[in-house]
């Protein structure tokens, strides 16, 4: 719901109390690429494109480094491995060994399977906590959640938010740094005291 | 009309400076659109959350009243099969396995089509397969499921199954771990989870689509719950971008280990027909094979009663009925060496088994088997019958049967006549089979109707970022109507 104190059109001149960002609207996925290499060249690190699918490139052209979910996936595999080799070898070996077709009792290439299962399910558990942690999730509430055109962000629409708290932001210029380059729709968006 | 990127064919495909015929096949080389009749990324998300949006249909509950009737039977039979024992099942002491592990690898054959799709597809960069996805996956989890209940309840003291996972229990019994069936348990459960997993990260952003746009708000709360509260920045998409290969590598990973966990099954052992280093890439292609054609059986009602046609393309059918031939052709390859090798091997018993299929008291199901199996998709080389949905659906029905008959062939006619001829016997399914696996399938289609009316059958993000324009380097540019293929 759209709220009249925290949501202001930059034309009408009004301000929320406490600012969170500016937003701005564009076009399609070429205006938006264009328009993220160009903050990214003013220098800003608390700001953030908004698309309803993922864009190939952007985070090339947002400057964003590489992702850590896949260091996650790693951990887990790891994870998996070691936890799963010590139960099977301390349960089969020690606590209880079981004389099969004369085997020893510890017969890695018959553990393998095991191994590899668990390998697989600690690094799949680990990347969907990865997935969601990393991107702050879950989260219940959010300061662009109280602007009405926001809803769009996840249909057609794509939208820059540069940050109140990023250092270089200023309130007149950052808007009329989105406006330059091809921003429409420019609005403060604020945030509960 | 249609999109094409201009880095791989010039704007202007009859371009005066080239002859006629580098024109034509330039024209040629231009590949049918992922979505047809240039459909917007507003469009696709519209329409397929229209199947979510739009009233419930009457078929709908008539569908699931009868799904749910059918999948009654399989609790009731089970109910009955655990306060009774196996003993209602037509197991004995010859066929000590039958219908109860026959579903089981019929139904988990069925669930990796699904992640193949999901999984390889997406590695391989087939991006077609964004438009058949999810209702693949979904296919995948509730194929687990209806699997799971066999394994479950064939052990007999149904409650003493927890005995097999790896816990610290009052006897100090520890799981054997060299053991393929405790394989099997660890398999089919990584299976299930990491399916379940795959599948809701491909969902999260859809689930944030609906929730911003679904007005019922019960509905409304339950996609925002499931979203996390997704918002779609370029920061959540980098994440989920590599979170998704990941779990992708990971699910390829796990399709062909569970295969072969469950192949080792019947491969570890010393029976004649089971005991062959074939039976991984057996079970693995057979799988795929039967779970194709399972996806043509949903997609083909879906798309037409949905009119999904544009997303859900005849190129996307085409290419499922292609992936079934080449399967149908991997399967045939392989019943052949089977043959080969059982004779080659010189192994008086191993010869018996495989002549006992052919000229046995089994030798119907082995020869619908072949007819099903090997025969009747082959009229999949014609391009005009893949591009026919309905004569698909209907062709794909064959294998499907043949599939589960493949399982019933390798079990059954492989262990009712072993080395001692006094010990040899005949298996009969009792009715109780019979209804449970049927219950089977009453289960998995209300899970698939469900799924249906109450998801995203097609996942919304990934068909949009394979529109032409969603790529911010090339905008799309609109060529000459003739060219681009067939379309609906």
């Amino acid at each position: 719901m759209s709220n009249s104190s925290l949501v202001c059109s930059v034309d009408s001149g009004q301000m929320p109390k406490k600012l969170y960002a500016v937003a701005a609207e564009f076009a399609n996925p070429t205006a938006l690429y264009e328009a993220a290499e160009k903050v990214r060249d003013h220098g800003f690190r608390w700001w953030d494109c908004y698309t309803p699918y993922a864009i190939h490139g952007l985070d090339k052209a947002m400057g964003l480094k590489k992702s850590w979910v896949p260091i996650l996936t790693l951990i887990g595999g790891i994870h998996g491995l070691v936890i799963g080799f010590l139960l099977i070898t301390i349960t089969s070996v020690y606590v209880y060994p079981i004389d099969t077709q004369g085997k020893p009792y510890f017969s890695l290439p018959a553990f393998v399977p095991i191994l590899d299962l668990l390998t697989i399910m600690l690094a799949a558990i680990f990347t969907l906590k990865g997935i969601i942690v990393l991107s702050w999730l879950p989260r219940l509430h959010h300061p662009l959640w109280e602007w009405d055109l926001f809803t769009r962000a996840t249909h057609d629409k794509f939208f820059v938010v540069i940050e109140a708290k990023d250092p270089r932001f200023d309130e007149k210029n950052t808007a009329t740094l989105l406006q330059e380059i091809g921003g429409t729709n420019l609005t403060f968006i604020g945030e509960e005291e | 009309m249609s999109y094409f990127t201009p880095s791989t064919v010039p704007a202007d495909p009859l371009n005066r400076h080239e002859s006629l015929e580098i024109a034509r096949a330039r024209q040629e080389l231009i590949r049918e659109p992922l979505v047809n009749n240039e459909r917007s990324a507003a469009w696709v998300g519209d329409h397929i959350a229209s199947v979510v949006e739009n009233p419930t249909p009457l078929w709908w509950y008539i569908a699931v009243s009868i799904a749910g009737g059918v999948a009654s039977l399989a609790g009731i039979c089970i109910l009955y099969l655990i306060t009774t024992g196996v003993g209602v099942w037509g197991e004995n002491k010859a066929a000590n396995w039958a219908w109860d592990i026959t579903n089981f690898v019929f139904w988990i054959g069925i669930g990796h089509a699904g992640t193949m799709i999901a999984a390889i597809l997406y590695l391989t960069r087939q991006r077609w397969a964004s438009g058949i996805n999810r209702a693949a996956e979904a296919m995948t989890i509730f194929a687990v499921m209806c699997a799971g209940v066999f394994p479950a309840v064939h052990v007999g003291r149904v409650w003493m199954a927890w005995y097999m996972a790896p816990i610290p229990n009052g006897n100090a019994i520890w799981p054997n771990f060299r053991s393929p069936l405790l394989w099997d348990v660890f398999a089919v459960n990584t299976y299930l989870g990491a399916s379940i997993m795959f599948w809701y990260v491909g969902l999260i952003p859809d689930a944030a689509a609906m929730r911003d746009r679904i007005k019922n708000k019960i509905l409304k709360y339950v996609y925002a719950i499931i979203c996390l509260g997704w918002r779609g920045s370029a920061r959540q998409w980098s994440n989920y971008e590599s979170g998704y290969l990941m779990l992708a590598g990971i699910a390829t990973l796990l399709v062909i280990t569970t295969c072969t966990v469950v192949s080792s099954d019947f491969s570890t052992s010393v029976i004649p027909g089971w005991h062959g280093t074939i039976f991984i890439p057996y079970f693995g292609v057979g799988a795929i094979y039967g779970g194709f054609c399972m996806l043509i059986i949903l997609l083909v009602p879906i798309r037409q009663y949905y009119k999904l046609q544009d997303i859900v393309t005849l190129r996307h059918i085409d290419l499922c009925c292609r992936y079934t031939l080449l399967m149908g052709l991997f399967v045939t390859y392989i019943y052949g060496m089977e043959f080969f090798i059982a004779y080659y091997s010189g192994s008086p018993n191993e010869r018996f088994t495989f002549t006992d299929r052919i000229f046995g008291p089994y030798w119907f199901t082995w020869d619908l088997m072949m007819i099903f199996n090997c025969v009747i998709p082959q009229l999949f080389w014609s391009k005009k019958v893949r591009r026919c949905p309905w004569l698909a659906f209907t062709i794909v029905l064959f294998p499907s049967i043949g599939m589960w008959l493949e399982r019933y062939v390798i079990i059954v006619s492989s262990i009712h006549r072993d080395f001692l001829p006094s010990s040899w016997g005949m298996f009969y399914p009792t009715y109780i089979d019979v209804l449970t696996f049927t219950g089977t399938f009453g289960i998995f289609f209300l899970m698939y109707l469900l799924f249906i009316r109450f998801l995203p059958v097609i996942a919304i993000a990934e068909v949009r970022s394979v529109l032409p324009e969603a790529n911010p380097h090339q905008p799309p540019v609109v060529v000459d109507s003739n060219a681009g293929g067939t379309h609906e």
